[in-house]
């Protein structure tokens, strides 16, 4: 049975795109089928992270509006099989995106994958909510600082209440925690919440907590999803928040405070 | 199926099944509906209103918190000033629009004051709100059966952005009340959980309404009207649990068990 999972924040630049990218890179290489779709139309970002901007034909927009077919603008991953990118228009804006046009094209994909991934825009309007309506489970990205948690709070409460589960009374969306850019020095100063504060004022199950990466960036930049770059502390964090998503019992890494390397035990004992 | 179609006029569906379902058929071909509706207004009490610094210490509380107060309806309370010569109320609504409050309508007036709030084009609230002095208040007790209802029950987290209304009864809230969301009640609010969001209760006006919650951390409290903003509360009483009464024109914020 197919899964549709919205990586939604409310806040803008948090990393949505990021994890989405890392999510679906890390279901593929486990072996389910999946999709990722772009949501962000007239801003679209996701063909760059997985770097296949220069393949985009079609889009999700003109599946749409223009009669063509899904199959013709769905690129497949070059590095993972299983792996699926619906890209968005650059052109267009949010009010492209209508209810039904989105409830055809993800009814089509729930036939051929197994996990369909939808990367939210920012904000809480038409956009994000043509994202999160149809979503099974949602992955909220929180960086750990305070507008930030208040976004996340605000977006938990419209998925409880304008997802389509929430309208028809069904069981409802099965929330999940990223935190993005955890940075335990700055955490450990006081400059940034920690876990626990997050997780005191969201009160839902921790997917994972990404620490902040360099590599991050680096691989956003050259269009690779991080979790691909095994060197990466990020990419490992995702691949443990993927297989959480996949119901597997994970031990939360790089939230506690590392252990020091010999060197910097033996520069420690010198001075 | 719904009655005539009435030319350049297309109800929407849900419109339609509302319509279809009033009992009184004439509506069918309004353009609009009537309904009742429940807004908790500020209700700006004057005790006297010719003080000369009025408008000063006014702007002073204003600028307190300005968020709060921009554009925000208002209703004057006159219940302080029954036995007073009726004071220029065109002048005073002017005053406080050009200050960016709304003020709607007054409550509590005399009889006298009554042709003065007509000629400011307010409008004329029954007497009411906890905000009432306790000797104009005899007609005004909240109705006997608006406590009657069960308490609604909310076991999931109150979000930002939402809002929980028990428009007839106590509201117990068992989850976190998170920042930026709003709860109101008839009567009582307990909440055994976080409470950082805003809590009215006795929005019909019940004096006698409390607030309990096991950790307050709430933007803002209200009762019957009477409020206070978070910056305002003993910052002892912070995160602790406390229960939350009203005494006359005040809060009063205790330390719970």
């Amino acid at each position: 049975m197919s899964k549709v999972i919205v990586v939604t924040s409310g806040k803008g630049g948090v990393g949505k795109t990021t994890s989405a990218a890392a999510l679906a890179t890390g279901l593929a290489q486990r072996g389910h089928r999946t999709v990722v779709i772009d949501f962000d139309v007239g801003l679209r970002n996701l063909d760059l992270i997985m770097g296949c901007e220069r393949r985009v034909v079609f889009d999700f927009v003109n599946v749409i509006n223009d009669g063509i077919r899904l199959n013709q603008a769905l690129i497949k991953d070059k590095r993972v099989d299983d792996l699926f990118i619906l890209p968005t228009s650059q052109t267009r804006d949010k009010e492209a995106l209508t209810r039904e046009g989105v409830e055809k094209v993800i009814a089509e994909l729930r036939k051929e994958f197994s996990y369909i991934i939808c990367d939210s825009p920012a904000g809480i309007e038409r956009g994000a909510q043509m994202a999160l309506y149809y979503a099974d489970e949602a992955v909220v990205v929180t960086n750990p600082e305070v507008s930030s948690v208040r976004d996340s709070d605000r977006i938990l409460g419209i998925l409880n209440s304008k997802s389509r589960r929430a309208e028809i009374g069904e069981e409802p969306i099965k929330q999940h925690l990223l935190l993005t850019r955890y940075d335990l020095d700055r955490v450990q100063r006081g400059d940034m919440l920690k876990l626990d504060d997050v997780l005191e004022i969201l009160a839902i199950p921790v997917l994972g907590v990404i620490p902040n990466d360099p590599l991050v960036l680096q691989c956003s930049n050259v269009g690779m999803p991080v979790i691909l770059e095994p060197k990466s502390r990020a990419g490992q964090a995702y691949a443990d928040a993927v297989a959480r998503l996949l119901g597997e019992q994970r031990e939360l890494r790089f939230t506690q405070p590392q252990k020091r390397g010999l060197v910097d035990w033996l520069l420690r004992r010198s001075a | 199926m719904h009655g005539p179609d009435v030319p350049g006029y297309r109800w929407r569906d849900e419109v339609q099944r509302e319509v279809a379902s009033t009992p009184d058929q004439t509506s069918r071909s309004l353009p609009f509906q009537v309904r009742g509706s429940l807004q908790t207004v500020l209700a700006l009490r004057l005790l006297d209103p010719e003080h000369p610094e009025f408008l000063a210490k006014l702007v002073e509380k204003i600028a307190y918190a300005p968020d709060f107060y921009r554009d925000a309806p208002v209703v004057l309370d006159l219940a302080a000033v029954t036995d007073r010569q009726p004071v220029d109320l065109v002048a005073l609504s002017e005053e406080l629009r050009r200050h960016r409050l709304v003020p709607v309508g007054v409550q509590n007036a005399a009889p006298a004051w009554l042709e003065e709030a007509a000629r400011a084009g307010l409008a004329v609230f029954a007497a009411g709100g906890g905000t009432a002095a306790a000797g104009a208040r005899a007609g005004a007790q909240p109705r006997a059966g608006s406590r009657r209802a069960a308490a609604m029950v909310v076991r999931e987290p109150v979000r930002g952005g939402q809002q929980v209304v028990a428009s007839e009864g106590d509201l117990v809230v068992l989850a976190a009340v998170g920042h930026g969301a709003e709860i109101a009640a008839a009567g009582h609010i307990h909440v055994y959980a976080p409470l950082r969001g805003r809590a009215y209760a006795g929005i019909e006006g019940d004096e006698n309404a409390m607030i309990f919650c096991d950790q307050l951390d709430a933007e803002l409290v209200s009762i019957a009207g009477v409020y206070v903003v978070n910056e305002e509360i003993d910052a002892a009483l912070l995160g602790r649990r406390v229960r939350i009464s009203c005494r006359g024109d005040h809060l009063r914020l205790e330390p719970g068990p």
